[in-house]
């Protein structure tokens, strides 16, 4: 099969190191060939960060490029928008609909654009087929039981594209990869997302 | 057993099995994992070293003990360990010895793009150079069979998108070599002249065996492809991109060993093209001056750029082939706020940062977390070279006029950022009658990298109690009288101290003491909240940079998940209009 590559964007301290591991346990445990590459160091402290997931028969490149990505699962809304170059034609995002300010921003140095979430929709490349969902992950998070499980919430919502994966396979690589104390809260987090319905288009 | 494995703890696990018995290296993005993961099997002995001298020498006095050993650092690390590179290089090992070097193509976390092949030509050593977690792991094992056989310390060099990508390894079991008992070998290892220049001629000899090698090695390989036109002659993470851009219609000649480059191999393999080879490979074009030594027809830096890193895209498009575009996108969105990294919110060296670039002062910096104090809007830092540069280049710094900026600069170094190469700058301050000011900021960790034990905290790698060096005493004992401690929490201490010591005559020490305040042993405070009735929204809170303050319409907000209550916003609020909830307001501040 061609590869399919996912992309894991937001500011680094959200948890996306542990959303790419959860989705590489996942897809080799399905018996597909997996590439995961991670940020590490000076950009992890409150900059901007990406995680590239490839999985398929055989994956050679661990970076996603422009125009490849066929997920970007975004943690923070300014971060969907900055990477939308890499989407595919026909892709989708999911992003949480949360808004972190960055240090410019903070500053006054620049602004952080308004209605981001319309704005996205409406600028999502053609041709038709690419759709973005936006929810509100830190409130389910909340609803779970921790604001830090912003992450298995988003991947929640991610598992509803992956019809051949049940949901078990997803729940088994979550227990796998979270540490044993936060499994309940990251299992209701994964179940609430997962569940949820996106912000009408 | 397959499994998911990053390229760095590949490379660990290729060395445990292969018997690994001693591990010494320095923290460095993208290196660290390696030494972490063998720290994590109980019987390697690991450790954190000051710094990549005194880690590869540790290495070396371990293999020279008879067990296999391994030493690991980023690019620039090897600079600091260059040292006994080139001597060991020519005494050889007795039980094998590999050095793991990560580059850094793009800098993602590092200081310069250096190309560590270089090191590998210079010091005439072996390097191997993996594509993936699977040949992380095999390359890792295989480099003690090749350090052994050509009595060699090998080089294995991994960068960013191989150090830290995961992808598929099969593991097998450890086998524990048997000690190779110590000899005495005074004309091998006693490198004063006499004995050099008779193991000068060995090192040459064995360059030429290593080339040898190369030639026949399944490390350096062909895949076959159909294009007659063009070969192309890669390594490493370009190599995925290569495979990933062209697929089977272009022959690749795929190099595991980057150095010593084999010349029949290449020779044979460009003359089945009729319009020559293209040598894709990062950095500098090593491999590609190779080619052209040899008369080679080959291209590269004309096609493929010497800066940052490539990727499919890149290859893709500077060949010919179809390419994936970036789609047509709104401009609002080409013009987005950037989000650089930042310091923590709670981060001790904040305050610090804010008297300092409040007073005007000329601040010599150094390599960690604290490097981002130059980002605005603190500004607070003029300079970051190296590892312990603050401290000596502040010596130089305040005799470029007679001693007079003495008077208004400072440097800052991190406390394991000091031990590494900063304390040898002190002694010289000390030695030579300076009056530099240095602040020593003790965070208690080494922190860019991830949180790793150092001298100075009292813990070894595995989280054991250790050998605790007291920086107070140390300074005092390089000659250094004047040595206080600060609580970077407060800026009113912070501003009088550093006031006094720039003042004051001869040398001075300031440690700001307090511990990153993401250490899993610092409970943070309950967040701040700001009285909306008293903010005046006159934006005196914003010139910390804190990221968990921002100014809202309403005026300032505190970003409760964030804020840990260091209260030093608190300290720029004239109208009092932050508040610790249910705690008492320091009257300090």
């Amino acid at each position: 099969m061609k590869t399919k590559s996912i992309m894991i964007v937001g500011v680094g301290g959200q948890g996306s190191l542990l959303a790419g591991r959860l989705l590489g346990c996942l897809l080799m445990n399905c018996g597909y060939d997996v590439k995961v590459s991670e940020v590490h160091g000076m950009s992890q402290r409150g900059g901007s960060v990406v995680t590239y997931v490839r999985y398929g028969g055989k994956v050679r490149s661990p970076v996603i490029d422009e125009g490849g990505a066929d997920f970007i699962v975004s943690f923070e809304l300014l971060e969907a928008a900055r990477w939308l170059g890499c989407l595919a034609p026909g892709g989708k995002v999911i992003a949480n609909t949360q808004r972190i300010d960055p240090m410019p921003v903070v500053t006054g140095a620049a602004e952080y654009p308004s209605g981001l979430a319309e704005k996205l929709k409406a600028a999502l490349p053609g041709p038709p087929g690419a759709s973005a969902d936006t929810i509100d992950a830190l409130s389910l998070a909340v609803e779970a039981g921790s604001s830090k499980a912003v992450n298995i919430v988003l991947m929640g919502r991610l598992s509803r594209y992956f019809a051949d994966i049940p949901e078990d396979a997803w729940l088994r690589a979550l227990k796998e990869t979270v540490p044993a104390k936060t499994l309940d809260t990251n299992t209701k987090a994964f179940s609430l997302g997962r569940g949820c319905e996106a912000a009408p288009a | 057993m397959k499994t998911l494995m990053l390229g760095n703890n590949a490379v660990a696990r290729g060395l445990y099995e292969a018997g690994v018995g001693a591990a010494s290296s320095y923290p460095g993005t993208p290196s660290t994992e390696i030494t972490e993961a063998l720290a994590e099997y109980g019987d390697v002995y690991s450790e954190w070293a000051p710094n990549e001298k005194v880690a590869l020498e540790t290495a070396f006095g371990a293999s020279l003990g008879g067990r296999r050993a391994f030493c690991g650092m980023k690019h620039v690390g090897l600079n600091v360990a260059a040292d006994p590179l080139f001597t060991i290089s020519y005494t050889g090992v007795r039980a094998g010895l590999v050095i793991a070097v990560a580059d850094d193509p793009g800098m993602h976390s590092s200081q310069n793009e250096q190309d560590s092949r270089h090191y590998a030509a210079a010091a005439k050593l072996p390097m191997l150079e993996p594509a993936d977690s699977g040949e992380c792991y095999e390359f890792a094992k295989y480099a003690f069979e090749l350090s052994e056989t050509f009595d060699a310390p090998v080089l294995l060099r991994v960068c960013t998108r191989t150090a830290h990508s995961q992808s598929v390894v099969d593991a097998g079991e450890r086998v524990l070599p048997e000690l190779i008992p110590y000899e005495k070998d005074i004309a091998k290892y006693v490198m004063m002249p006499g004995n050099a220049k008779r193991r000068h001629p060995v090192v040459e000899e064995r360059v030429r065996r290593l080339a040898a090698l190369a030639e026949t090695s399944p490390l350096n390989r062909v895949e076959p492809g159909a294009r007659r036109d063009i070969g192309v002659i890669t390594s490493g993470a370009p190599y995925q991109y290569v495979k990933e851009a062209c697929g089977d219609d272009i022959s690749v000649l795929k190099l595991g060993i980057v150095h010593p480059l084999p010349e029949k191999l290449i020779r044979d393999f460009a003359a089945r093209f009729t319009d020559g080879v293209i040598v894709i490979e990062e950095l500098d074009p090593v491999i590609e001056n190779h080619c052209r030594v040899l008369g080679i027809p080959a291209r590269g830096k004309a096609l493929f750029p010497v800066c940052g890193e490539f990727s499919q895209n890149l290859i893709s498009r500077a060949l010919g082939y179809d390419t994936p575009a970036a789609p047509e996108l709104p401009p609002w969105l080409a013009d987005l706020p950037g989000r650089p990294p930042i310091m923590c919110a709670g981060c001790p060296h904040r305050g610090m940062f804010y008297s300092l670039a409040k007073n005007k002062i000329t601040v010599l910096g150094d390599i960690g977390c604290y490097t981002l104090g130059a980002a605005a809007p603190l500004g607070a830092i003029d300079t970051t070279i190296c590892m312990g540069a603050s401290v000596s280049g502040l010596h130089g710094f305040t005799h470029a006029e007679g001693n007079k900026a003495a008077g208004r600069s400072v440097c800052v170094i991190g406390d394991s950022t000091f031990m590494h190469s900063g304390v040898t700058g002190l002694i010289n301050i000390a030695y030579n009658g300076g009056s530099s000011t240095v602040i020593i900021l003790d965070n208690s960790i080494t922190g860019m990298t991830g949180h790793q034990q150092n001298p100075t905290t009292g813990f070894n790698i595995k989280g054991d109690p250790a050998g605790k060096i007291d920086l107070e005493a140390l300074c005092r004992a390089v000659g250094i009288s004047r040595v206080r401690v600060v609580d970077p929490y407060s800026i009113a201490e912070c501003d009088n101290a550093v006031a006094e010591e720039i003042a004051a005559p001869g040398p001075s020490v300031i440690i700001s003491r307090r511990p990153c305040a993401l250490l899993k042993t610092v409970k943070p405070k309950p967040p701040l909240r700001v009285d909306p009735g008293k903010c005046k929204k006159c934006k005196s809170c914003m010139k910390i940079g804190c990221p968990a303050v921002s100014m809202k319409d309403g005026g300032a907000e505190i970003d409760a998940t964030l804020c840990v209550g260091c209260g030093v916003c608190t300290q720029l609020c004239k109208f009092d209009a932050f508040e610790a909830p249910g705690a008492q307001r320091r009257a300090a501040l």
